[in-house]
């Protein structure tokens, strides 16, 4: 008699230990919170990405053809609101902090699992007002809300666009709390600070910033909101009141918020390098003290948004010179991740080509805000073409990418599955090049003097625009392509090791997916981090 | 990587299974609230900012329009709430000893003088419309100094009291919550942890009053006058 | 002069004092920048192909050494950008430094930014809308406020650019040092049309520019309006010559300082004149009595530039003072709102409107 094979269970982990969708909704389980903001975020970041694309396409073009004038200023606003307030600064925190910080310092879970339930929900609050703002006809006063015009002119809906980022805030605030109470509170024993990976401590800061910035944009927006119903007279030269003052309110916390979109960046820089090529970060300590370093000095920097606002030129010297203090610990952790690369065993999977595609254009994206941190340059430069060039290098060449090396990074153990090696180097490679033709040439076009925020412009800036709006078209398909191969790996991919790059690290000791406590017993650390010995040889090679 | 067992306790069913024990989940309450209560600070700190920089700019007309504020009722509502610290204090003493009887006590005594706060409030907030004092509605500072800035001194007598008793508010209907909870027996000795936190956060609310009264109420009560 | 566009640049006209001296500076940071990011990415490269894993082979991990030749290389290379970027800091500072500092022979003109125009004023009484005539190879001083939002001036070809802001005056200056026609650009968002506030500056030849100012549009000029308002308003029952009356003496007041009754000291430029106009009580001259009314709501912003040159110009020995009759009304007092001052301290000037008194009522 011919018995059929045992079946084989598939093993328990936190993706089939429940089934059902109030399992989702209600979970505590900090990876399955993590996989709820991953879905979220998704989606808003392709709402901002198709606000982009409109922006490209009316650009292409001198002439104001695609739509009128109110319909553009609300374009290019949702597209900064969108991609800065729900996509740059939640991103990773939200989803590869949320599912492995925990992981990471051997803990079962974050130091309040129901606290960070509720800040995804309270981030769902924020972006339904959004939503709202959306569809009863948009907000345009440009991401930044600059008075008078937000509080005493603009017909847009300011001030549910208000409360959306302000209630967006707090879902930043408790996320930071509870990163900040964990790694503190939660490390597993032989956990000592220094043993941390760089990606924890790169969190560490980053939080650190979430918690102590975000209240004051809260209070900004608070403020621009009374302002705006009850005409109380905060920032109208009518009754005395200071339109710059909101700019420093604005820029107090906007400045570090820059800083929590490219820490927890680099922190994944930091983990990716350093696993394909084998070898510990060169200057642990270095990029781990830099990184908090950026994190106080980006607290002090930000008057250098208003050089040209009347502001004294005795304030300006002050956050000229502490924006070239704040920029030499970026380079110090740019020479270090180059340094980790030399005798190493270096191998080019996707994770990868994206971190070294980061060091690149974040190393330009830097360098190009220290030429704005000069006084005498950013008076001509500032509010041009140059400033967005500029901003997105740092934002999309080093935040996104950043974001995407670590999701290939860790999907596999996020999913259980391995993606398409082709169309993620495929899609690396369209991203890199797509992004480069967008915006290179509008530092160009900065130079020459093209304002930002334009909706038409004179026709000698049309050869630049075209070439950007064509680089614009290969970035937008070489960020569809990871949408579709990596949900086409859920049900397709190969699955995946525990190990399949040959990482250290406490997460890729489980199974992938991991069991919902993460850890079968609680692990007891004794060697220092990133320590290759005792990694087996890799499995996948690509 | 070595992995040997760390003993759990399970005993104690207000420890959440995430947490190796008590001690630690304790830790973890207190740190929370303590940077919590740092990301208080930043977000009144938006405020004192603003008053600092529009006060250092217009001296005489916030003198003359701090003085139209009652310094008497600003007086009584700060020892109320001084006193309604005191018997939150005494709360979380008495919950540590275990004494829900006295803990139900203090915290109904709490309530009581923080709803008498928040009335003397709203009165005073009504006195100052019916008065022309609210900024941007038939907007009259009557005899004040320099009455073309006087606004912003109100624009932020008002925001940064009505923050602070939006705070007040919330912790008026946490407290209410804490006496249910007291009343049903959910806290003891062993563990009253919200009571304890709950307690930081109150006196948190009176620090920033005690900062906001002589900012807003004593600014050159003298009569001698600025120059 | 047609403008000629320009199929393809890299750099705008170097038409002013401060654009070589701009584009000096941005060449040092794109050589800098061009050199570190060539670096970087040199080594990466290189690194990923010298160092790459070969398939099958086994070899144990390297570890860096962490001696004091590590540590040396991080001091290395922190210090060494560290002191680049000062360069850059010095240099942007001291370019930004001068920017700040108009020279004392500059000639003023007075722009108003308004949702979505430029309005320039020139102080022999031309107007302009959306253009800005200047002659060579002389300092310019602008003075910039606006009737609205927040918006900016901004010159590509000069590289220079000012906030212009509500409530408030900021000023920029240059020499413009080439003859041509330049972009002027609005740079700051300012709503629906921000993008279609642009104008055109004219640079000429000095000849060119006096012909032009001579053709002017028959207004009279900015002090001439100025004392006109002056008068209308009053100002003169009680700011007499040599301090004999209320107030304090303006002859020569501009450009003093001017020293305040809690100790202070304030220089008396456009904004400190305009404030004491608007917002008399906020700062009070020494030796004097917190008694001067406000004027908010009874004068526009055209016409307190008006009287600010026209304060300018007094204990000026070629200032306009004047017994030229009022031979029309200007349009620049605004008839609502009351007058401040009890009517007992009032003096109306003859023939003058007698406005009713009230006590300083918010508007």
């Amino acid at each position: 008699m011919i018995t059929a094979p045992p079946q084989v269970a598939e093993p328990k982990n936190y993706l089939n230990a429940e089934t059902g969708l109030k399992s989702w909704l209600l979970t505590k389980d900090h990876k399955r919170i993590a996989i709820l903001y991953l879905i979220v975020v998704s989606l808003f970041f392709a709402l901002g990405g198709i606000f982009a694309g409109l922006i490209r396409m009316e650009l292409a073009t001198p002439a104001g053809d695609l739509f009128d004038s109110n319909t553009y200023n609300k374009v290019f606003t949702m597209h900064g609101i969108i991609m800065v307030f729900f996509f740059l600064i939640p991103s990773i925190p939200a989803v590869l902090g949320n599912f492995f910080l925990p992981m990471m310092i051997g803990a079962k879970d974050l130091a309040f699992p129901r606290i960070n339930l509720l800040s995804w929900y309270i981030y769902l609050l924020g972006g339904a007002f959004t939503l709202y703002v959306l569809l009863a006809g948009g907000v345009d006063t440009g991401w930044t809300f600059y008075t008078p015009f937000s509080s005493s002119y603009s017909n847009g809906y300011v001030v549910a666009a208000g409360l959306g980022i302000f209630i967006n805030g707090f879902s930043s605030i408790l996320t930071g709390l509870n990163f900040i109470v964990t790694t503190h509170r939660m490390r597993a024993p032989g956990m000592t600070w220094f043993r941390l990976p760089l990606f924890v401590w790169s969190m560490y800061a980053t939080s650190a910033i979430m918690v102590l910035g975000t209240p004051v944009i809260a209070v900004t927006l608070f403020l621009l909101v009374l302002e705006r119903g009850l005409h109380i007279g905060f920032f109208d030269p009518a009754y005395g009141g200071d339109p710059v003052l909101f700019q420093h309110l604005f820029w107090f916390y906007s400045h570090p918020a820059v800083y929590i979109m490219i820490l927890p960046s680099m922190g994944v820089v930091s983990e990716v390098i350093s696993t394909f090529s084998s070898k510990k970060p060169f200057g642990y300590t270095f990029i781990a003290f830099s990184s908090l370093a950026i994190a106080v000095f980006g607290f002090l920097v930000w008057g250098h948004h208003l050089f040209v606002s009347g502001q004294s030129i005795y304030a300006g010297l002050v956050f000229s010179v502490l924006s070239y203090i704040v920029a030499i610990p970026s380079a110090i952790k740019v020479f270090n991740w180059t340094a980790t690369m030399y005798k190493g065993q270096v191998r080019m999977e996707t994770p990868m080509l994206y971190a070294i595609g980061f060091i690149g254009l974040f190393t330009i994206g830097g360098l190009t805000g220290v030429v704005l941190a000069s006084l005498g340059m950013d008076v001509h430069l500032t509010d041009t073409y140059f400033v967005i060039a500029h901003f997105h290098y740092v934002m999309v060449g080093g935040a996104l990418l950043g974001y995407l090396s670590g999701l290939h990074f860790w999907w596999p153990k996020m999913t259980g599955r391995m993606y398409s090696d082709v169309w993620s180097k495929v899609s690396a490679v369209l991203v890199f090049a797509g992004f480069n033709l967008t915006f290179g040439p509008q530092f160009l076009l900065g130079y020459m003097g093209m304002p930002r925020r334009y909706h038409v412009y004179p026709p000698e800036f049309q050869v630049l625009n075209v070439l950007s709006s064509a680089g614009a078209s290969i970035l937008g398909i070489g960020l569809i392509l990871p949408a579709m191969y990596l949900t086409w790996s859920l049900k397709y991919g190969a699955k995946a090791s525990a190990n399949p790059w040959g990482a250290t690290g406490l997460e890729w000791q489980t199974s992938s997916p991991p069991i919902a406590e993460n850890f079968e017993v609680t692990p007891v650390v004794t060697h220092e981090a990133y320590d290759y010995s005792t990694v087996q040889e890799v499995v996948h090679i690509g | 990587m070595a992995s040997q067992t760390v003993p759990h306790h399970h005993a104690d069913e207000t420890l959440q299974h995430h947490f190796a024990n008590p001690e630690q989940q304790k830790d973890a309450s207190t740190i929370g609230m303590w940077v919590f209560l740092l990301t208080e600070i930043m977000f009144f700190g938006g405020l004192f900012l603003a008053y600092f920089a529009y006060r250092q700019a217009y001296p005489v007309a916030f003198a003359s329009a701090s003085n139209k504020t009652n310094l008497w009722i600003g007086a009584t509502n700060t020892t109320v709430l001084i006193c309604s610290s005191l018997t939150m204090a005494l709360a979380v003493h008495a919950a540590s000893m275990g004494k829900k009887k006295l803990l139900m006590l203090f915290l109904t005594a709490t309530l009581i003088l923080g709803g008498v706060f928040l009335s003397v409030k709203g009165y005073e907030y009504h006195d100052k419309w019916v008065h022309h004092e609210v900024p941007g509605y038939h907007f009259d500072c009557e005899g004040c100094q320099d009455a073309g800035h006087t606004p912003l001194f109100f624009s932020l007598y008002f925001g940064m009291t009505g923050l602070h008793a939006m705070h007040m508010l919330i912790g008026f209907v946490i407290l209410i919550v804490l006496l249910v909870q007291a009343k049903k027996g959910k806290y003891n000795e062993k563990w009253y942890t919200p009571v304890e936190m709950f307690g930081l956060y109150w006196h948190f609310v009176d620090i920033i009053w005690i900062f906001l009264f002589p900012l807003l109420y004593l600014i050159d009560r003298s009569g001698r006058g600025l120059s | 002069m047609i403008l000629e566009s320009k199929s393809f640049q890299l750099f705008p006209e170097q038409a002013s004092n401060f654009a070589s001296q701009v584009d000096g500076l941005y060449g040092y940071m794109v050589v800098i920048s061009a050199f570190f990011s060539v670096l970087v990415a040199f080594l990466i490269i290189f690194f990923a192909v010298k160092y790459r894993k070969k398939p099958g082979v086994n070899i144990p991990p390297h570890t860096d050494d962490h001696s004091i030749g590590a540590v040396l290389l991080e001091i290395a290379w922190s210090v060494i950008p560290l002191g680049l970027s000062l360069v850059m800091f010095a240099w942007g500072a001291s370019i930004m430094f001068e920017e700040s500092r108009p020279p004392k022979d500059a000639l003023n003109v007075y722009v108003t930014g308004k949702q979505w125009m430029w309005k320039v004023q020139h102080l022999e009484g031309a107007r302009e809308i959306d253009e800005l005539h200047v002659p060579v190879n002389r300092n310019i001083r602008l003075t910039l406020t606006s009737e609205d939002v927040i918006h900016d001036f901004f010159v590509p070809a000069f590289r220079t650019k000012m906030d212009v802001l509500p409530g408030r005056y900021t000023t920029e200056w240059f020499r413009p040092t080439k003859i041509g026609q330049y972009h002027l650009f609005c740079a700051e968002y300012c709503g629906t049309k921000h993008s279609g506030m642009t104008g055109t500056i004219y640079v000429m030849s000095v000849e060119d520019y006096n012909k032009w100012l001579a053709q002017g549009n028959g207004e009279g000029s900015m002090a001439e309006d100025g004392e006109s308002l002056f008068r209308q308003l009053g100002c003169g029952n009680c700011h007499r010559p040599e301090g004999h009356g209320r107030a304090p003496d303006l002859h020569g007041v501009y450009g003093m300082n001017v020293d305040l009754s809690d100790g202070t000291h304030v220089r008396a430029d456009e904004s400190y004149i305009r404030e004491s106009v608007l917002y008399p009580q906020a700062q009070i001259v020494a030796g004097y009595d917190r008694i001067m009314p406000t004027f908010k709501g009874l004068i526009s912003d055209d016409g307190m530039l008006k009287l600010i040159e026209y304060i300018k110009s007094m204990g000026n020995p070629n200032g306009v003072v004047s017994e030229r009759p009022l031979t029309r009304e200007p349009s620049d007092i605004q008839k609502t709102g009351p007058m401040a001052l009890p009517e007992s301290e009032y003096k109306a000037p003859a023939g003058g409107p007698r406005p009713s008194a009230a006590t300083g009522k918010q508007q």
